[in-house]
């Protein structure tokens, strides 16, 4: 699967999509695949405030729980609800199955993230 | 010795095939200052016959064919035949934990049926493989309701026995939760008013016991209407899950507690005994313990596996609801023979002679002595008052009659003087009932 | 391969059998009451408001439909009356059956835990013993029976650490645990309210010394350690281990799930722990039946004596015994009543069948059947840590996942040989593990099974791969989907439901 060029990319396999305030937040399809079938996401509420580098949530497979980790901080305005009924959308359209919007705090962070060409290189020097 | 496979001449074969000139030289990583050149200094290795004495010497020095009138958490009752015969399989009682469900579908579709059917006894939307017992059941669902709402203290009432209360100080002395107690009134029940005026926006839950230890039937709804006004959790332990045969279940809980010792389980001094918490589906995720589901094969057919594993300590390590591995398999398979051998049917009719028996019970106890709380109903105990020292009595009883009396309350509640909690089942005879309420007018 | 040759009893594959509730009827009934004493009562009289309005759906059978069930159901269990367990740290020895003997006698099963003293002398004694030989064994100076199990053990142990420091000044905040640990260890910190930090392994398996050293300070509470640890390595630093903690106040508790390769061999209490649990499930042959009941008692020196849980059984000066609850600095009770009482009495008959001797040529064997198989099976796969071991061994995949084959899929194929598997990836040190602890309980015959098992396996996966990631074959049913049953939980029948 491509890496949508126009995401920031963290070393824990988040991924960062920015317009203008509001970053929308998911996982990489590296991600998904390592964890294999996807049985569970636990979000924060609304209005949670995230700090870039804190755990925000989980990420549950059958057999292993990954913490996933907020790439900048903000507050949550949305989760997608339809995580809830369909976790497995994660593992279909990583890319796609966004798991929480923020508005930013400190933008200035983003330029602390990975751009698709480093995280690819990433993902292939961590093989 | 008996128990090890192996000769002499095959013990040699293998040192040799591992290189190793003596069994010494594999327990050369332990430091020579550590390892014993004694023998263990306990009694020599006893015939299976000796053994089988001394044990039969034991059980001698206990009460054996007494009439028990004694409950208070621990309750006799009839165990069906069938259920030592069916467990005694080697099957069954040999066998490991089910994480490889190919060669498990026994025990978990054993399992599946327990926790259907704790939900229809308790009225709850789903149940765990168990706990250890209704103690740190109770502690593990208190502690379950924090994790729910946020909050860091509870109240427990009074009535919920005593040794449940302790267990619960003690899981909750270093979780940062502090507790208070909610009194009982006049009727034995927790008293409202003061309940209300306890819970605070920092309480998680309120535990009450339900027949408690008095054996008092509390007002459950009454209870959780008090307790869901105020934004906190409604836990329900149960001691005596025969009472749910007759007694209509806590549906209004959010999570019940139940001890099923009385289904199926011997008293045998305290233990193994089962805790279950069962609870509504939306608090799944939380519920500490195994959990059996239904799947289906790679070619379709229907199976069970344990799941939701990653609530469990193998997993999620320091964040796990709870440090539990272990749940109480062979007593749960016990306890499901059990509602099987009884059934819709049987549960009510058993349930419905215990009612009879304590009413029996009381009723000739009541022209001796004081019955306490008797503003609201009962299952099968009740609360004797005397004028004598309730432990004399049980002495008394014990060694002149043969019968085990009711639990002196003094200890945890001195307030009631000279009083018993006492308990009639279907295997309690009207004649030892007579004859104990002879005895307590001395 | 030549699974015609292996000839071992497996799991019946044709046995089909509904959900109970599926064989339920109105009106059979497996069930007959005696006819009441005392008069009838009427229960809405009775109960009023209380009363239940709707019975519970439970089933309505009879009695041979029961036997049926369960019987058939049992025939799809593997268990170790079958054949070996190899599962690493669970210790499935063989369960002797004057254990069960002597826990249904009737004055033993019958006996209700709040009876009076005079009248439980016998049970009383049970534990006694019980409790007196445990301390010899682990080289203790006191313990508690009372925890329920492994983990209630940790929980109970770690309390005592905690109550202990308190009373020293300062309860700490932090509690060392190895990276190869059970999961129930750092669940266990955090229940006492400790953080819990990781302690690195060396390359030989062992505890990273130096790491240890940097690590302990004041603000540490202790150390959690499994020796042999989760490898099968005794920790031969053991001393020294105990000498950093100590200097700097802080507690060894041991978690006690590899004594089978301690007891009658080496005592826990002579090397420096401080507080340590037993599984009596693992080391002391009380049954698993399925998941539990276990047992985990509680062993500490003197130290920690005041802390320990009550009521304690002592003994008086005319010789009987009795409960003892004066006890003020004890953590209180983790468990109502005593303790799961039948696994004491199975544990210490266990022990009087085998006495000092047999303890210790049962620990011998255990360790000479773990090496045995090291030896044979070496080289098939690749062993990460060439440290000997002691009654368990850890192997990796690394040679097999080459050619697409995981630890995962080699255990589902051991299925088809007749054999529970090993534990699978755990511990979480070795990637892809496969942990193997046979017990003294295997015959040479089954371990050359075993062997001839595994290799046959690991040749499967260079000629026929496909056979190995798509086994098992040979049961009723086949890789179920844990996704589905994790994704929509189905954790209960519904009737209208198949």
């Amino acid at each position: 699967m491509a890496y949508p060029p126009e995401f920031k990319y963290t070393k824990e396999h988040e991924w960062l999509a920015v317009e203008n305030t509001t970053g929308t937040i998911g996982i990489t399809d590296h991600a998904q695949s390592s964890l294999g079938d996807i049985v569970f996401v636990e979000l924060p509420k609304v209005g949670t405030e995230l700090t870039a580098g804190k755990t925000f949530g989980t990420v549950e497979s059958v057999k292993a729980v990954s913490d996933l980790f907020a790439p900048v901080s903000g507050t949550v305005i949305a989760i997608n609800e339809e995580l809830a009924t369909s976790p497995e959308k994660v593992n279909t359209a990583p890319h796609a199955a966004w798991m929480v919007k923020i508005t930013l705090s400190n933008p200035a962070e983003i330029g602390a993230l990975l751009s698709v060409a480093d995280y690819e290189k990433f993902i292939a020097e961590e093989q | 010795m008996r128990y090890l496979p192996k000769s002499p001449a095959e013990r040699a074969l293998m040192l040799s095939a591992i290189g190793a000139g003596s069994i010494d030289e594999l327990f050369a990583p332990i430091p020579a200052q550590f390892r014993l050149n004694r023998d263990l200094a306990i009694p020599p290795q006893m015939a299976e016959s000796e053994i089988v004495d001394w044990f039969r010497a034991r059980a001698a020095e206990n009460a054996t064919g007494y009439d028990i009138l004694l409950g208070a958490g621990a309750y006799h009752h009839y165990r069906p035949l069938v259920i030592d015969a069916l467990i005694s399989r080697g099957e069954w009682f040999t066998a490991y934990t089910p994480y490889q469900p190919e060669i498990a579908q026994g025990t978990l579709q054993a399992i599946f049926e327990f926790q259907t059917m704790i939900c229809e006894l308790t009225g709850m939307e789903v149940a765990n493989a168990s706990m250890y017992d209704g103690s740190t059941g109770a502690a593990e669902a208190v502690m379950m309701a924090m994790r729910i709402t946020g909050r860091h203290s509870a109240i427990l009432a009074r009535s919920v026995h005593p040794e449940y209360r302790e267990v619960i100080a003690t899981y909750a002395k270093y979780q940062g939760l502090p507790l208070t107690e909610a009194a009982f009134t006049a009727n034995g029940r927790v008293d409202l008013a003061a309940l209300d005026a306890a819970i605070t926006p920092e309480t998680a839950c309120v535990l009450i016991q339900s027949p408690n230890f008095f054996g008092t039937i509390e007002d459950v709804a009454a209870v959780a209407d008090v307790v869901h006004a105020k934004g906190a959790l409604l836990v329900v332990s149960i001691a005596e899950a025969l009472s749910l045969g007759i007694v209509r279940p806590p549906t209004e809980a959010d999570i019940v507690s139940l001890e099923a010792q009385s289904f199926g389980v011997p008293l045998s001094y305290g233990g193994p005994y089962a805790g279950v918490i069962a609870t509504r589906e939306k608090f799944v995720r939380q519920i500490p313990g195994r959990l059996a589901g239904q799947t289906t094969d790679r070619n379709g057919k229907r199976g069970f596996v344990l799941t939701l594993s990653t609530r469990e300590q193998h997993i999620r390590r320091e964040k796990a609801t709870s440090n539990i591995c272990t749940n109480q398999a062979l007593i749960a398979l016990m306890v499901n023979i059990y509602m099987d051998v009884y059934g819709r049917l049987g549960i009510r009719e058993l349930a419905e002679q215990n009612l009879a028996k304590a009413a029996y019970a009381r009723k000739t106890f009541g022209t001796k002595a004081k019955i306490l709380f008797d503003g609201a109903p009962r299952f099968n105990e009740f609360v004797l008052q005397t004028s004598q020292d309730a432990y004399e009595i049980s002495h008394r009883l014990a060694s002149k009659n043969k019968i085990i009396g009711g639990f002196p309350l003094r200890k945890f509640y001195p307030e009631l003087g000279n009083a018993a909690v006492w308990c009639a089942t279907e295997l309690t005879s009207r004649a030892a009932i007579d004859v104990a309420a002879s005895e307590v007018s001395a | 391969m030549s699974d015609k040759n292996i000839r071992k009893v497996t799991t019946h594959i044709s046995q089909n059998e509904g959900l109970i509730f599926e064989h339920s009827s109105p009106g059979k009934k497996a069930y007959r009451l005696r006819s009441l004493d005392v008069p009838e009562v009427d229960a809405t009289a009775e109960l009023g408001d209380a009363l239940r309005t709707e019975s519970a759906a439970l089933p309505e059978v009879s009695e041979i439909e029961i036997i049926r069930h369960f019987t058939r159901l049992s025939t799809w269990n593997y268990a170790i009356d079958h054949g070996m367990y190899p599962l690493g740290s669970c210790t499935m020895k063989y369960n002797p059956r004057v254990n069960e003997v002597v826990a249904r006698l009737d004055g033993i099963a019958g006996a209700h835990p709040y009876q009076p003293e005079q009248n439980s002398q016998g049970a009383l004694r049970i534990m006694k013993a019980l409790a007196d030989q445990l301390i010899e064994i682990t080289g203790m100076d006191a313990i508690t029976l009372q925890p329920a199990a492994g983990a209630h053990g940790e929980l109970t142990g770690i309390l005592l650490m905690r109550a202990y420091l308190e009373s020293q000044g300062n309860p700490r905040k932090k509690v060392l645990i190895p990276d190869s640990a059970h999961g129930t260890n750092p669940a266990t910190a955090a229940m006492v309210g400790y953080q819990v930090e990781n302690l690195r392994s060396d390359n030989r398996g062992m505890v990273d010394l130096a790491a240890l050293e940097a690590q302990m300070n004041e603000d540490v509470a202790g150390l959690m350690l499994t020796n042999p640890n989760t490898l099968g390595i005794f920790d031969d630093q053991i001393a020294c281990i105990a000498k950093i903690l100590h200097r700097k106040g802080g507690l060894l508790y041991m978690d006690g799930a590899n004594m089978n390769a301690l007891v009658a061999k080496a005592r826990p209490g002579d090397f420096g722990v401080d507080m340590m649990h037993l599984n009596l499930h693992k080391t002391f042959s009380t049954p698993h039946g399925g998941g539990g009941p276990g047992c985990g008692p509680v062993a500490c020196k003197k130290e920690l004596e005041p802390f320990l849980p009550k009521p304690i059984v002592v003994e008086t000066t005319d010789g009987t015994l009795r409960l003892d609850y004066d006890r003020p600095q004890s953590i209180g009770r983790v468990r109502a009543f005593f303790g799961n009482f039948g696994m004491h009495v199975r544990a210490l008959a266990y022990i009087m069948a085998n006495g000092p001797d047999g303890l210790r040529q049962t620990t011998e064997d255990a360790v000479l059947n773990a090496n045995y198989l090291r030896k044979k099976l070496e080289g098939t796969f690749d062993l990460p840590y060439s440290t000997p071991t002691m009654h368990e061994v850890v192997f990796s995949d690394k040679l097999q996942s080459k050619l697409g084959i995981k630890t995962g899929d080699i255990a589902k194929r051991l299925i088809d040989y007749g054999f529970h598997p090993y534990t699978v990836s755990f511990p979480l040190v070795v990637s892809g593990a496969l942990m193997i602890e046979p017990t003294e309980s295997e015959p040479l015959e089954e371990l050359d099974l075993f062997v001839d098992a595994m290799k046959s396996i690991a040749q499967e996966a260079i000629d026929t791969p496909e056979l190995v990631k798509n086994a098992p074959h040979s049961t009723r049913l086949s890789r179920l989907d844990e996704t589905a049953a994790a994704r929509k939980p189905i954790l209960r029948w519904k009737a209208g439901t198949k």
